[in-house]
């Protein structure tokens, strides 16, 4: 079992601009009602940065943002990017120019293209010189990131940064993705902490069926992307209530999160 | 750290499948470099292919995961009696306590290039099914249900550094008690995306690749795949081991490296802290070496800063082309391969050494017991990651 805590949290989808905002939607009554995706910028990046980057790397740096407002020791912080399907928008654009005359692939595409660009972004916005991994899981996606941070917590017993994230694919590719939302979670995680927002856990079990969420309008976002599936334990770090949670991560193997609420 | 025992390990890439034609081009300057012959492709560079591939599909319960990139990964995991060695060790540790961890760039993206290349008005082919070939996590699920395994998994990718990365992934896992042991392994395989998107940044060459030469003027892009069985040591244990692992990011560009190698140092400086090591200690760095004019400099810059001008070094990219993210295990096999025989082997291709670079390029190989080696790979993104390995006692 793998212990610890659960520091500050960041969170960027359609109809809701931060962690206060989930929260508050989590805790109340209503059911979700969707709405614009709030205007994706940074401020780690610059002006000339932010227009060779994409939607896919925006919506992670601003989540990985929210969640270390605040925070001032990133020398020694290190991250784990989780994401299913990386950048599709590239994705489809190399591919596409693969089809044409001559192959223009472009340069910049090309360097965003690798699976760790967004984490690259963050490292030179942020000025942090750590280590950093970037992972994919299909619908696993979240718990094998969470799984990653945890160890490397634990282990080398530092704060570690996870920002889990996913854009809809563009048109050739929406048939075979299932990601139909915009969605970005970020956690500052740390193995022991003074005022943690939760603290969890961690298992794996071979059994047992992912947690839902009640309401119709939040389940259904819940199943609209690999980072979604984190919403049952945003909703019960939001509620302050303990809980047990089952996460999907690998064929036949479940993450079991124990939250305790704080 | 305590150190983890590497009890089986396997390579296949461009000098053949199985270790023994690995060490046997080392031992006599074999390179796997060939003109580029790839199906669609009409770049004037050289690669690092693996013949073959084209005709083996995959097939029965694995015949979903069916791509270049698993058809590698299959025929990788074929050799060296490492299956055996793994339901050995299923037998030991039981099949839900090995951890499974893969490093790939670009797993099998050549399957999307394709399905783009045979759209119709209708869209991608209706076979067409990336979450079993082009994602990420394609190469660690297939490694898991061919072996039969169900314990934790990752699929870590990071560019060029992404299986060196997995030793340090499956040492902690292993010291946080989620497994006992570890598949470490990367796969990557050729495919456009590459060879063009590299070739826009003008950093292919025509030629074979010339690490640390004054004339080098790019990389070769090679394919391969590397599996290795992490354990923690049992007394009498007859096998090297990782004995220092070092991570870090450069926070500089995306695409070019810190021009002082500062990320790559800091990697190196927290390998040889993990390892208890001094600089002097280190009998031989295999070096990233991709042999392009600012990555060698900046690697250069970093080794020397660090270890001064006088330990041997040598980048083996001339053998087997850049494997991009096999990059890290190719490598990390070939320093055991390299602990085991004594052998330093040398720079291929390297003709003069630039002037300006001052690391000791080995060009031609020696014959020495060796203790420590130390590999280094780096990733676009700047992303770092430095191995030591330490031979059986």
């Amino acid at each position: 079992m793998i212990t610890l805590s659960v520091e500050k949290i960041g969170v960027v989808a359609q109809g809701i601009n931060n962690w206060q905002e989930a929260s508050a939607l989590l805790q109340g009554e209503a059911d979700y009602q969707g709405g614009e995706l709030p205007p994706l910028k940074p401020s780690m990046l610059k002006p000339n940065e932010r227009r060779r980057t994409t939607r896919t790397i925006k919506i992670a740096l601003q989540a990985a943002e929210e969640a270390l407002q605040g925070f001032t020791g990133s020398e020694r912080l290190a991250s784990v990017f989780s994401s299913s399907e990386g950048d599709l928008d590239i994705i489809d654009q190399i591919c596409l120019a693969l089809t044409e005359e001559g192959r223009p692939v472009s340069p910049t595409q090309f360097h965003n293209s690798v699976h760790n660009a967004p984490a690259g972004y963050w490292s030179i916005g942020a000025g942090a010189r750590q280590g950093s991994s970037s992972l994919g899981g299909l619908n696993g996606s979240f718990a094998a990131g969470l799984m990653e941070a945890a160890v490397q917590s634990v282990v080398e017993q530092i704060p570690v940064l996870l920002v889990c994230y996913d854009q809809p694919p563009p048109e050739l590719l929406k048939s075979f993705m299932p990601i139909s939302e915009p969605f970005a979670v970020a956690m500052l995680l740390n193995g022991e902490s003074d005022s943690p927002l939760a603290r969890l856990n961690l298992n794996t079990r071979p059994d047992g069926s992912e947690s839902q969420l009640s309401k119709p309008a939040l389940e259904k976002l819940r199943q609209s992307a690999p980072s979604t599936r984190s919403l049952p334990m945003l909703q019960a770090i939001a509620r302050h209530q303990s809980a047990e949670i089952t996460l999907p991560y690998l064929p036949g193997l479940n993450l079991q999160v124990e939250l305790q609420a704080c | 750290m305590t150190p983890l025992s590497i009890t089986h390990f396997t390579l296949t890439n461009a000098l053949g499948c199985g270790k023994q034609a690995s060490l046997e081009a080392l031992r006599t300057g074999r390179s796997g470099l060939q003109p580029c012959d790839l199906e669609n492709v009409d770049l004037a560079t050289w690669i690092g292919r693996v013949d073959g591939l084209e005709e083996m599909p995959l097939e029965g319960r694995l015949a979903d995961y069916d791509c270049r990139n698993n058809r590698l990964t299959q025929l990788g995991l074929q050799q060296d009696e490492f299956l055996p060695a793994v339901e050995q060790a299923v037998q030991r540790y039981g099949a839900d306590r090995i951890g499974v961890f893969i490093g790939t760039s670009t797993s099998g993206i050549a399957t999307t290039e394709t399905a783009y290349r045979t759209r119709d008005d209708r869209g991608l082919p209706a076979e067409f099914t990336p979450r079993f070939t082009h994602n990420i996590a394609s190469s660690s699920h297939f490694v898991r249900h061919s072996l039969g395994l169900n314990g934790a998994a990752i699929a870590i990718s990071t560019a060029c550094s992404s299986s060196a990365k997995v030793f340090a992934a499956a040492y902690r896992y292993i010291m946080a008690g989620v497994c006992d042991a570890a598949i470490v392994g990367g796969v990557d395989s050729l495919c456009l995306t590459t060879l063009y998107g590299f070739n826009a940044l003008d950093l292919v060459s025509a030629e074979p690749c010339r690490p640390w030469d004054a004339q080098r003027n790019g990389i070769n892009i090679g394919e391969g795949a590397g599996f290795a069985l992490l354990e923690k040591p049992q007394s009498g244990d007859s096998c090297p081991s990782l004995i220092g692992y070092g991570e870090s990011s450069d926070a500089h560009h995306m695409s070019t490296p810190h021009p002082e190698g500062a990320g790559a140092r800091h990697a190196m400086q927290q390998a040889l802290e993990r390892a208890a090591l001094e600089t002097t200690d280190i009998d031989y760095v295999n070096l990233h070496g991709t042999a392009t004019r600012s990555n060698d400099a900046s690697e250069d810059s970093a080794v020397c800063g660090l270890f001064g001008d006088q330990t041997p070094c040598s980048s083996t990219k001339g053998f087997t082309g850049h494997t991009l993210g096999a990059a890290g295990i190719t490598e990390s096999i070939f320093a055991l391969l390299c602990l085991q025989d004594g052998l330093l082997p040398q720079s291929l291709q390297t003709r003069q050494q630039d002037e300006t670079l001052s690391a000791n390029i080995l060009l031609d190989p020696k014959q020495r017991a060796l203790r420590h080696v130390l590999s280094n790979s780096f990733g676009f993104g700047g992303n770092n990651c430095s191995l030591i390995f330490g031979a059986a006692a």
